[in-house]
């Protein structure tokens, strides 16, 4: 089985590169362009990582870290923050919220690859 | 490429709808009228368009959009208090970076002067926030050790405490994956020390309790573990020890890795997503630009045509169903014919109406997956400008018919060909300025790129207004090159189509730009795996028009009927040269059972379509060869031996794949008027594998006779 990667951002044109890029490198890739449908996508696709940006209507990276780390989904698997922030501020609070990484756009495709892997121990 | 490409093209579609969007906020924001979410909104929207202009380079458009968002950011931090000036400021930059986006996508000029004004403005309300920016950190920060000046010092051994807390776990992080990451840097040797192991009976399975002691030898090992630790900062600790001192006290020379000083290093490398399209810098900075570049209206970007984006699975899906209806109207309109009803002819007349409808059905559908052919003739204009540098020459593109439209696969498809076409026009087509002017021509050659529909077909020219094709020098290359004999007796229009044969390129010196071993066939080949025809028309002094004539969409095609053993097929007409009966003095018998046919001196194989197909049925009568020669794209030819030809007539073209799998010698099925099934001919397939001769046996019981609906 492929690794599964979710990725949650608003653009799509970010959608669309990432998922060019990971299905390149042989994941298999779902997207959602929001929060909310970032974290019922998590819960019907069970993916092995996530990835998210931060700023995206509806509900935020930070919202969606908080839901899928919180009592409801209490999931461990990874999350990747994929943003343009690149404050210290935000990455703490994404980390104290339960965030597993941070990458900042625009991302390199190889080292995207790699963060992946690295978290996820596949391939 | 083309995949690039496309995340380009979409990218610009995205700012347009983000365009929108920030116009819609900043109008509401001027109105004084917001919404709770419009400053968000408008925040939003900006942001998008810096983030997806990072990822292809467009760094005027990042650095412009960053200082905006900035502004943004502070007023939806309320550090900002919006006033009509700021909203104005907001509006005007909001103009600027439409105009950004316009000028990155049509690589036009940018309008620097303004885009200065504007930043200083903005650089007001951010500078009057102490806390300005940091610059935009957008440098690359790559993770690979190469920067070290010095020669890095052979292996070091360092010990690592390394002890994860609850947090470590709860994030999605694994001490295993990062001591692997770990070991794959260098050499790791791993212990653990559980003396924290609670007593089973106190043993509280969440809470970690395990500490790896770690002894890694590497380069520079510390700023590896700095690398790989980096997502773990603050949620374990993490106790370096050089190895020597180790062995002395363990206590005192610890050495906690401090977090790296803000902006921490960044995975995000260099900012190279994979584009392979290297676009030129969206600006060739001119201080005279100011005055030609084009004052984006606030106005343009919004007055765009609302539209709805859909999967295109769903809209071909839509496509075969209607295919579907329109055959099972020609299905009914033949049963009712075959009836012969008495009446006032009522029925035949609403069903008149019926067929007239499902025409119009089919065509709004099709006209869903097309496209205008706008952006690629913007491109070709791009191409054009870069081949002119290349040569020397002054050349400008006039494009027509830009909102011609065309199927989606069709124009990307196309745009390799056309790139291939507009450089052999600069290069072979334009005379040399020193020539066109003894010829009493403009300095700066013209090519003409043209879209219009003609009788349901998208006819495309390339015209030049050059010195037309050299016919005796392309003679001569023809000859020398083997591809015609000198004895051969060829007219203008034969002479102009040998541009096309494979291995034909006129320039002798290989010029860098259009000369590269490929030639004018694979433009032609490209063309015909559309289903299109390509053809030229030259007049000498006046230049050169290459036409292209396509079909609408891939979803029909035109084929001839043929008819073999009890089963009717399609030929697609675009590989079909001619149809022939032919004497029994031009039919040769090689080996066993190969046939060629003699056509004007050059030898065909026959195949036999029945025979290939594994079809069970009669022998044909030698003397009575029914053969239908086409050529499949690598320009090989054969002749299909069938029983009759029937007609010629558009059919829709269903998979078989999914029903059948593949099927050797058959690319696709199609549904007749009677509700038959036909299959298509894959010519390509036929010919390769007559090629390949001898032709395999096909067992018999391999019968492809479908059923009959």
């Amino acid at each position: 089985m492929n690794t599964s990667v979710l990725a949650i951002d608003d653009s799509r044109t970010i959608r669309m590169l990432l998922q060019q890029v990971l299905e390149q490198a042989g994941f298999d890739v779902h997207c959602a362009e929001d929060g909310v449908e970032g974290v019922s996508k998590f819960e019907a696709v069970n993916p092995d990582v996530v990835i998210t940006d931060i700023n995206m209507p509806n509900m935020d990276g930070f919202g969606v870290i908080s839901r899928l780390r919180g009592e409801e989904v209490k999931t461990v698997v990874p999350i990747l923050v994929l943003t343009t922030e690149n404050s210290s501020d935000l990455k703490t609070r994404a980390r104290d919220l339960g965030a597993t990484g941070w990458i900042v756009k625009p991302f390199d495709d190889v080292a995207l690859v790699q963060v992946i892997r690295r978290v996820t121990g596949h391939g | 490429m083309a995949e690039s490409d496309d995340i380009r093209t979409m990218f610009f579609e995205e700012c347009n709808d983000l365009m929108d969007a920030l116009f819609e906020g900043l109008q509401l924001l001027e109105d004084d009228t917001p919404e709770e979410d419009t400053v968000n909104a408008v925040f939003r929207a900006v942001h998008s368009i810096k983030g997806g202009a990072g990822a292809f380079k467009l760094d005027e458009l990042v650095s412009f959009a960053h200082k905006f968002e900035t502004v943004l950011d502070e007023l939806r931090a309320d550090r900002l208090t919006r006033d009509p000036a700021l909203v104005q400021t907001m509006l005007r930059a909001a103009d600027h970076l439409a105009h950004l986006v316009e000028a990155s996508q049509s690589q036009g000029e940018i309008n620097v002067e303004r885009g200065e004004t504007l930043l200083a403005e903005l650089d007001v309300y951010v500078a009057s926030n102490a806390d300005a920016d940091a610059e935009v950190v957008f440098e690359p920060m790559a993770l690979n050790f190469g920067g070290l000046e010095v020669e890095p010092p052979s292996e070091v051994t360092i010990n690592i405490r390394f002890c994860p807390f609850e947090k470590l776990y709860f994030n999605g992080h694994d001490p295993l994956l990062l001591m692997d990451a770990l070991g794959s840097l260098g050499t790791l040797i791993v212990d653990i020390d559980h003396d924290a192991i609670a007593p089973f009976d106190d043993y509280a399975p969440e809470t970690p309790t395990l500490t790896f002691l770690l002894t890694f030898s590497a380069d520079d090992p510390e700023r590896i573990v700095e690398e790989v630790f980096e997502f773990v900062e603050g949620i374990c600790t993490i106790e370096v020890t050089p190895q020597e001192a180790q062995d002395e006290t363990v206590a005192e020379e610890i050495q906690t890795i401090e977090p790296p000083d803000a902006p921490e290093p960044e995975i995000a490398a260099a900012p190279q997503v994979a584009v392979a399209d290297q676009e030129e810098p969206p600006a060739k900075r001119e201080a005279s630009a100011s005055t030609n570049a084009k004052p984006a209206q606030r106005g343009e970007a919004v007055a765009v045509q609302p539209t709805l984006r859909v999967e295109l699975d769903k809209v071909d899906r839509l496509i075969n169903t209607v295919g579907e209806l329109i055959i099972n109207q020609a299905m009914i309109s033949q049963r009712i014919d075959m009836l012969d009803l008495p009446g006032d002819g009522e029925l035949e007349s609403d069903m008149a109406d019926y067929k007239l409808l499902a025409r119009e059905l089919q065509e709004g559908v099709m006209s869903i997956r097309a496209q205008p052919v706008k952006p690629l003739f913007q491109r070709m204009a791009r191409i054009t400008r870069e081949a002119g540098d290349a040569t020397g020459k002054s050349v400008r593109l006039v494009t027509g018919g830009e909102n011609t439209e065309v199927d989606k696969t069709v124009i990307e498809r196309l745009a390799d060909p056309l790139t291939h076409m507009i450089r052999n026009a600069v290069d072979h087509g334009l005379e040399s300025r020193e020539d066109r002017v003894a010829a009493g021509k403009p300095e700066t050659g013209e090519i003409l790129l043209s879209a219009s529909h003609k009788s349901g077909n998208v006819m495309i020219e390339i015209a030049d207004d050059g010195a037309g094709l050299n016919r005796d020098r392309i003679l001569d290359i023809a000859i020398n090159k083997g591809l015609v004999s000198r004895e051969s007796d060829l007219t203008d229009p034969e002479i102009d189509m040998l541009l096309f044969l494979p291995g034909f390129s006129t320039n002798s010196e290989v010029s860098e730009l259009s000369g590269r071993g490929v030639g004018m066939d694979v433009v032609k080949t490209a063309v015909q795996a559309l289903g299109g025809r390509i053809s030229i028309a030259s007049t000498p002094g006046k230049g050169t028009t290459f036409s292209i004539v396509l079909p609408l969409t891939l979803a029909v095609m035109d084929g001839i009927v043929i008819s073999v053993a009890d089963e009717t097929m399609i030929v697609p007409i675009t590989a079909v040269i001619e149809t022939l009966r032919p004497k029994k003095s031009e039919v040769f018998q090689l080996g066993a059972d190969q046939n060629l046919l003699l056509i004007r001196g050059e030898y065909v194989p026959i195949v036999d379509v029945q025979k290939k197909l594994g079809i069970v049925g009669g022998e044909k009568e030698q003397d009575q060869l029914v053969l239908v020669l086409v050529e499949s794209v690598d320009h090989s030819r054969c002749a299909l031996c069938v029983d009759a030809i029937h007609d010629q007539r558009q059919v829709v073209i269903k998979a078989v794949g999914g029903n059948y799998g593949d099927i050797p010698g058959v690319s696709a099925a199609t549904i007749l008027g009677n509700g038959k099934i036909a299959l298509i001919l894959d010519t390509d397939h036929l010919t390769k594998v007559e090629k390949m001769a001898p032709p395999p046996q096909l067992p018999p019981q391999q019968d492809l006779r479908v059923p009959h609906g």
